[in-house]
Order: C-alpha cells, then structure tokens, then sequence
C-alpha cells in the first residue's frame, strides 16, 4: 500500500518532541545509575570473566611472568648466547676425573660443564630445546587425544546406539592405555623406536593421549545433555553440525587448560626419558633433561651441573602448572566464588 | 496484630558482602519484621532479593569471613531475651536445632549422602536432648513417624538416596522438630517437590505450627504457597522490603507496583478465557543501588523522576475511608492506588514534566 | 557384592586383551624382530632362521599370537637377557623390596597429605594453605629422580644421616621367612633388622612418596573445600550439631571419598617412580632391575614389567572400587 507513514511521521515527531526527550532523559540517568554498579554485570563472557580473576590472582601473575620469561629466552636464544653450547673452548681447563671443574665468572656466567663448554649459553639455548619438546609432545597428545576423544564424545551424544558402540571401543583403547602410567608408556614406545630427541617428543605425546582423550569426553557428554542440544536437535539442526559448533567449542575449555598442565609434564617426563637413557644420545645436545642426566655423574663433585638444568625444569614446569591450575580454577563455575 | 513482645523482632537487618576485587554487595538492605508463636510469616520476592540470605543470617549460618551483618534480631529465649546477631557462634550452636531450627530448599543435597536417615535424626537427639541409647533409636522413629514416613524403623537404617524427594524432605521436617523449637525457618521447602507432595507437605507445616505453637518463617517466591499458609507477608526486592501486611489485605489491595506484578503473573482459573498474564519485565538483576533511588524502577511501569530521587520511605497504606491501616505498609513514592487507576495518566505527565525542568536548570 | 565383582572382573578382559595385542605388536616391531633382542649382535643368519623357526616366528601372526597367549597365561614372560633366568622368577625375588618400598611411599604420602590438606582447606588463604598448595606443586614438578639425587647427596652422603644404599647394611644377620625384611623383622623380634631396614627405606621412600604426598593433599584440599559449601553441611551445621561431629561425620566423611579413588590411580605410576628412585639407591627390587632392562634393552623384562604392572592397576583399581562401593551407599545401590 503505498499509505506514507513517512511523510506523515515529521509533524508527529515535532509535536512529541517534548515527551521523547523527557524519556531520553530518563532512560540516560537509569543507565547511569544502572552503570555504577561495576564491571562484574552481564555481557562478559566465561573466558573474560575467567581472565580478570585471573589478573587478581597471585598464582596466575607469577605463572604468567615464569612462561612469558621462558618464551622469550627461549625464542631469542641464539641472541642472548654468548657462546656456541658445543664449543668446548675452555677444555683445558676442567677435569672431571680429578674432580677440577670451573664455576662462575666473568666469562662464563654459571661455569663452564665438564667438558669446559660455557653453562650459560648451553642453558640459554636448552631452553629453546626444551620448549620445542614440550610444544611438540603436547601438541601430539592434544591432537590425537583431542580426535579420539572429540570422535567417542561426538559419537555418544549424538550418535544413538550405534554411536555408543564406537565410542565403547574407542573407551577401552583409552582405558588400556590409561592403564599404564604414562612415564611408562613413554618408555615403551621409546624403546620401540629406539633414542632419539624425536622419540622423546612422541613417546612423551603419544603417553598424554588418554588424558587429552578422557577430558574432551567427559566435557562433550556433559555438555551434550545440556538444554541448548536437546533444543538444537528439536530444531532439525544436523547432528554433526550440533556437535562442530555448539557442543565441540563449548567442551575445549577443560582441554585447554590440560595443554597448559601438560607442558609442564612433557618436560618432567623428558627428563625421566633422558635419565632412563632413552634421550637424545647425543650428549653435545643442550636440552635441560639431557643435561641433567649427563650431570648427574658429577653431582657430589660439582652439584651445580646439574642444579642449573634441574631449576631450570623445575620453575619452568612450576610457570606452566600455575598458570594451568589457576586457569582452570577461574573456569571452574564451583569454585567462582 | 498481636500485644505482647514478637517471638524474634527482627529490625533493620543488612548484610553485606564483601568480595575481594569486586566491592561489595548488598544482599540484605534493611529488612524489618516481626514472627510471633503459632503464626506463620512469608518472605515473598524472586530469586536473589535476599530471603534466603535473610534466613541464614538469623540462623547464623552465613560464613565468617567476607560478610558484614548489620542490625539486629530479638529472640525471646527461655533464659531472657537476645540479639541472634551478636550472639557467640558457641551459643549459637546450643541455639540451633533446639530453640530454632531450618528446613532447606533441596532435601536430596540437604541430607548426607552416606549417612544412614537414622543417624541424621538420632545426632540432634543426641546433641540437645543428650538422649542415648535404644530411646534415642525410638524417638526417631517416633518422629518420622509423626512426620508421616511409614515403616519408620525400617527407614532409620536407610540412605538419603533410597527415599523419595517427599520422603526426604519429611526426613528434615522431623530433624527439624526433633527439639520442638519455637522458631521454624523454612526455605523453599516444596519448591523441589512435585505439586501433589508440596501440598501434603505445606499442610504437614500448617499442623506443626497449630500443635506445637511454633512461629514459622516461610520463605518462598510462590504465592500461591503464602496464600494458602502465611498469616503475615512482606516482599521483598533487592533487599528490602517494598511491602508488608497481612494476607487479606495484601491479596485484596496490594499497592506497590511490584507486588501487583507478582500477582498479575499467577495463572488465576477465575480470569476470563484469552486474558493473557502480564509478567514483571526484565530480571532481578536489572535494579539499581536503593540510595539512588526505587531500585525496582527499571522495571516498573509507573516509575517517575521523583522515584530515583533517593531511597523511598516505607510508609503507611492510606486507606480511602481513613481507617486503620491494619499493618499495611509499602515502600513506594507512586503507589497503585485502584481506586483511582483511571486518573493516572493525568496525574502522571505533570509530575514527570515538573522533574525535567529541575533537571535541566 | 558378589555379582558386582564378577561384574568388575569380566570388564577387564577386554583391557588386558587389547594390552596384550599391543605388547605382541610392540614385541614384533622391535628393531630386527624378536630374534635380535635374543641373539648376540654377531650372529649368523643361519642362526637367525634356526632361531626363528625355534621360536615358531614363520608361524602365522595369529598362531603365534595364540601361543604368546599361552604363555603368559601359563605364567611365562620369557628369560632375562641380563642374567638368564625366567623374567617372572626374577620379579618374585625382586617383588617383597618394592613393595615394601612402595607401601612406605604410600604411608609418607597419605599420613602426611590427607592432615596437610584437611588443614590447608579449612585455613584457605592463609599461610599455611599456600605453603601447602606450593609445596605440592613445587613436589609435581620436580624430576623424581633429581629429587632422589638430593635427598642421597644431602642427607646420606652429606648428613650421614640414613644409609644411601641398599635394603639393609651389610653383614646384618636376619632370618628370612617371607622376603619382607620389615615384617620378619617385626615376626623374629629382630628390632636391629626392623630399624635398619627402616632407615634404609626412609630416602627412597621420600623420594617416591613426593607425586602421590602432593596429588593426596591437593586432592584432600579441593575435596573438603567443595564438601564444607554442600547443603548437607549447611544442614549439620543448622543442627547444632557441635563443630568435631560436623567436620568429621559430615564433612571428612565424603570429602574422602575421591581421595580413595586417587590413591588407587596412583598405584600404577608409583611402580613408575620406583623404577627412577630405586635405580638412585641402588636398592634391590623390581625397579632397579627395570632401570638396567632399560639401559640394556632387555626386551622379555621390559614386557614383563608393563604386563605386571598392567595388571596389578587393574587389579588394585578393582580394590578401589569395592571399597569405594562399602564407603558410599549410592554406588552399593546400582
């Protein structure tokens, strides 16, 4: 109908104009006062609302400074490094047989190794390694874990009877798994490939697989017997859709924060793999875990060999798992309070 | 209204809690009422308004640390009156259970999930009675059967879990009563039962309050449970109370816009076919600080400038023949008057007008 | 009960099955097949193929998988390449030092973490709750075995403190009934033995008790912090009831009852740990065995290990959850 109720509106407007500023008005102070009540009202979402008790909280902040430190010395290794880590320059100076080593000086910042090489820079540059086998490990646990575990969770939400038999048998491979530590399971698949600082990185992820695998499960099937699912599917949405962009997104929170943890573990593991002699046997390699098992032959003698590479694993492990636990207690709705 | 001293007066009670990084917040905001012996009173208002927050802080249950109780709460006790508020957390514990008492909201997380029902009883025996032995086994039983659970002995060796929610929920009626206390707080107690148990529940109350002359705080949002059991309301909204009288009047004439809301959004059977319900818009969260003003504002209909002009007083209702108010009370500077529905969009603009001019000068 | 624990029992076949396909797997992808792990790196391949066709490996994957079966079944994990005896007799020789050791790490870990983190949840935020929860983070990320290292250099070596190796000081003179040192000690009424066995179990036993000491008192400390805000203690305490019965009937009562269930998953990553600490103090069981398994590829030792302790979490998990299913009436239910 070609009535014009915008030709119409303009003397209508004029003649409310009063009334409508009154509201304006009304509605401005309303906001204002609504405003003042602080930044913790709706509209925030879980992760922003997890961050900022994150930002209060101590754990976090010291976590968070341990990690950003770590990231950056180790990605900026070679430009901090006064020395190659496999120069034994100064191998005349030490020698382990009659217990002669050289601490710290000028020079050499924290000594120099049993081979006379500069403990500094094969620090420096260990942590740029030790970063790579964690980041690689947990990224193979993650993803395999993540798969296994997105298929049974996807599969038993969604998937009916036939679903649940999937993700039966996709559970006991899990449980089978789970079954055997994961320092274990590390030292399986090591010894079948033989060392290797590549074998560590898979035998350390491949032992993170249940966990990742479990949580994303657990996750999905606890979000998939929430109302929005049940509302989706009452809708006619396609049961892969549902689970790719309501159920699957919703469930990362837990895994996530897992990866966190898990970097700290994958380091502590590598550690144990080296000791176990299933490490990189070449011992020129400067990673922390395969320093400190080389080191561990001359703790009585010269125990900072093996304190540097030791705290180094220790706070940076420690970094990883604060920032973790305090992710996941700021996540967690139980303990919100 | 009674003469005598109120059973509990309680008088201006605020509390406040104290988040670390995020303020405070005032869930309670001056709350005033009084309960007196074999009279039941209800707390009406929607979640977060502060009635169970209320009852906690009679009860002393709220935790120590981070919250702020201000105020106070008369209790006529045996040995002379007290101030619940300032009372030792020692002589509290002697307090609760034997002279007051609370039955919970969820009696399925309320009761101990592996500790046998009898257990649960026989403890208060224990504890206030100082009952021992096979008496104390056949006072329980004694009283869940008095709370109608059938096979009471059978029930004592039971879990929490093997009863029914109704079942249940009389399990914490009978822990209630056990000491036959003269003051009962009741929270939500049917809101987690079917309809059919909520009524046999509700008058399971009704019969404790009239036998045993106890007072009883019924804390509820459902209006048709304050109808059916409360002799005196007060609704509360963020804390405070917008209005308070006893059931006739309330029902019949409620004034604050609030009030009228809630029962604008009961389904009546009376109401013509196609009438539609007219709920209260938005949430309890959608409010403002009382010193600003009318914290239900936001949501009210008939709000004017003059509403967040600062808190407004709690004031007597007028009645349009003069009489006597009958203890009805409201907190609310532009009432529903009924009577005179019809002027009010005259009187209305005027007063609206008459504030913006303030405002802009 | 009965039915439940047959019930338990059934669900585990197919777990030590799918165990035992990937350990047959493992065993035939290893490096050159399983002949090579069992003959010197020299030999011919006419001994190659005798040895393969001795040990039936041109046999069907199937038929010998059947036969590897057999033999576990029959109790035969093979022959250590180390010392040339029957990997499952080694074990048994080796069994009552770990387990002893591994009890110890146990006991350190739930006497002092169940009261470390009972206490750290009921003070939150105080000193005491952040030493405690730092403390058990601190004991999760150190390497079990630079942890070991330390306590030998410091309080063995160092302090002179305890003994810094073995099970007991040599030249002690003991009557041996069962192969526990400790509880023929106590049997015999040999104190000197009970003590100096104890003593040389107290740093490995730290060492191995640091993981489990800082999972049970995290685990306590999240436990009763989530308990003490359930409605039921709510309701304790609007009893009346007096602050001992509340805490310990309602509130301990089902905060442990996760810390059960963590125990018993530790179990399998104590055997774990006892192969990096008994390997430090050279104290002789299960672990140390293992340690030098790995150092010299001891194929038929390796595998043994994962089937022993396969199991035995299978089985203590099975334990777990029937004195899971005695401690909480709604698990007995179902």
């Amino acid at each position: 109908m070609p009535t014009t109720p915008s030709s119409q509106s303009p003397s209508e407007t004029e003649e409310k104009t009063p009334l409508h500023k009154r509201k304006a008005a009304k509605v401005d102070r309303l906001a204002e006062l609504m405003g003042d009540r602080g930044d913790d009202g709706h509209g925030a979402g879980v992760w922003r609302e997890a961050f900022g008790r994150m930002r209060r909280s101590p754990m976090a902040i010291s976590g968070a400074i341990i990690v950003v430190m770590f990231l950056l010395v180790a990605l900026f290794s070679p430009l901090i490094a006064p020395y190659s880590p496999t120069s034994q320059a100064w191998g005349s100076e030490v020698f382990p047989n009659r217990n002669e080593f050289v601490g710290p000086r000028a020079e050499n910042w924290l000594g120099l190794d049993h081979l006379g090489r500069d403990m500094f820079s094969r620090m420096v540059i260990g942590a740029r390694q030790t970063l790579m086998v964690g980041v690689v490990a947990t990224f193979v646990g993650f993803l395999f874990g993540a798969l296994l575990g997105g298929v049974a969770g996807g599969c038993t939400v969604l998937g009916g009877r036939w679903g649940r038999q999937v993700d039966n048998v996709i559970m006991r491979v899990i449980d089978m798994m789970l079954a055997l530590p994961s320092l274990l399971l590390a030292v399986t698949v090591a010894a079948l490939v033989g060392p290797s600082l590549t074998t560590v990185m898979l035998a350390v992820g491949i032992a993170q697989i249940p966990i990742f695998a479990r949580l994303l499960r657990g996750a999905m099937i606890s979000q998939g017997n929430r109302e929005y699912v049940l509302a989706a599917q009452a809708m006619g949405v396609r049961s892969h859709k549902i689970a790719l962009t309501h159920i699957l997104p919703n469930s990362m929170g837990p895994v996530l924060v897992q990866s966190t943890l898990t970097l700290a573990t994958a380091i502590i593991d590598a550690a144990a793999l080296s000791y176990l002699g299933l490490g990189n046997p070449d011992a020129n390699f400067p990673e922390w875990g395969t320093m400190l098992s080389e080191a561990q032959r001359f703790l009585s003698s010269a125990p900072a060999l093996a304190v540097y590479p030791a705290l180094g694993i220790i706070i940076t492990a420690l970094g990883f798992t604060l920032l973790g636990e305090s992710l996941r207690e700021a996540l967690d709705p139980k303990l919100r309070k | 209204m009674s003469s005598s001293t109120p059973l509990l007066a309680v008088d201006e009670l605020s509390v406040v809690f104290h988040r670390r990084g995020s303020g405070e917040t005032r869930a309670v905001d001056g709350v005033s009422f009084s309960l007196e012996e074999g009279r039941v009173t209800g707390l009406v208002g929607e979640s977060g308004c502060g009635k169970s927050v209320t009852s906690l802080a009679l009860m002393g249950l709220l935790p120590d640390r981070g919250v702020k109780v201000g105020g106070s709460a008369v209790m006529q006790l045996p040995d002379g009156e007290a101030d619940l508020l300032r009372l030792s957390q020692r002589r509290l514990r002697d307090l609760r259970g034997s002279q007051m008492a609370m039955i919970f909201q969820d009696p399925l997380s309320s009761l101990n999930p592996v500790v046998p029902i009898g257990m649960q009883v026989t403890e208060i025996l224990k504890r206030h009675r100082g009952m021992r032995g096979v008496a104390v086994r056949k006072e329980a039983a004694d009283l869940l059967y008095r709370v109608g659970i059938p096979d009471p002995t059978r029930r004592l060796d039971e879990y929490p879990h093997q009863l029914s929610g109704g079942m249940r929920q009389r399990a914490l009626i009978a822990m209630a009563v056990a000491c036959k206390p003269r003051l009962m707080i009741a929270d939500e107690p049917t809101t987690a039962l079917d309809v059919t148990i909520q009524a046999q529940i509700l008058e399971l109350l009704k019969d404790l309050v009239t036998e045993e002359g106890t007072a009883l705080l019924m804390i509820t949002h459902d209006l048709g449970v304050v109808a059916g059991l409360c002799d005196d309301i007060n609704v509360l909204y963020a804390g405070r109370a917008v209005e308070t009288a006893p059931r006739e009047p309330l029902f019949a004439d409620p004034t604050h816009p609030y009030t009228v809301g809630l029962l604008g959004s009961i389904p009546r059977l009376d109401a013509p076919r196609g009438e539609s319900l007219t709920p209260v818009r938005g949430s309890a969260n959608d409010n403002i600080a009382w010193v600003d003003g009318c914290a239900f504002a936001p949501r009210c209909d008939h709000y004017t400038m003059e509403c967040l002009q600062g808190p407004p007083p709690l004031v007597s209702v007028e009645k349009g023949d003069g009489g006597d108010d009958g203890g009805h009370v409201h907190r609310c500077v532009n009432p529903i008057d009924h009577a005179a529905v019809a002027d009010r969009a005259v009187l209305d603009s005027p007063t609206v007008a008459d504030e913006d001019e303030e405002e802009r000068g | 009960m009965l039915r439940f624990i047959v019930r338990r029992l059934l669900q585990l076949i197919p777990t030590l099955g799918g165990l035992s396909i990937l350990l047959f797997v493992w065993l035939q992808r290893l490096p050159g097949g399983p002949e090579y792990a069992l003959l010197p790196d020299d030999a011919t391949p006419e001994q190659r193929a005798m040895l393969r066709r001795s040990l039936g490996l041109d046999e069907p994957l199937m038929v010998q998988y059947l036969a590897f079966l057999r033999r576990i079944a029959q109790g035969d994990l093979g022959t250590s390449l180390q010392t040339s005896r029957p990997v499952l007799d080694e074990f048994f020789l080796r069994f009552p030092a770990t387990f002893e050791l591994g009890v110890t790490a146990i006991l350190i870990a739930v006497i002092i973490g169940l009261p470390l983190g009972y206490l750290a949840a009921r003070r939150r935020g105080t000193i005491l709750d952040f030493a405690a929860v730092g403390g058990s983070l601190l004991g999760i990320c150190t390497p079990v075995f630079f942890l070991a290292f330390i306590l030998k250099v410091v309080f063995a070596e160092g302090m002179g403190w305890f003994p810094s190796a073995f099970r007991l000081s040599p030249g002690l003179t003991r009557t041996d009934i069962t192969g526990f040192v400790v509880l023929d000690g106590v049997m015999t009424r040999e104190w000197d033995v009970v003590w100096d066995a104890l003593a040389h179990l107290a740093l490995p036993g730290l060492a191995l008790a640091s993981i489990p000491l800082a999972v049970i008192t995290r685990m306590t400390r999240a436990s009763v912090l989530e308990v003490m805000e359930e409605d039921y203690v709510r309701t304790a305490n609007a009893k009346g009831l007096h602050r001992t019965t509340v805490r310990t009937r309602h509130v301990l009562r089902n905060a442990l009852l996760p810390v059960v269930t963590a125990v018993g998953l530790l179990t399998g990553s104590l055997f774990a740990g006892a192969v990096l600490t008994e390997s430090v103090f050279a104290f002789p069981g299960i672990g140390s065995f293992v340690y030098i398994a790995t150092q010299e590829r001891d194929y038929p030792v390796l595998t043994g290990f994962i089937l022993l302790i396969a199991t035995m979490y299978v089985f203590i998990n099975l334990l777990v959850d029937i004195s899971y299913s005695l401690l909480d009436p709604r698990v007995r239910a179902q």
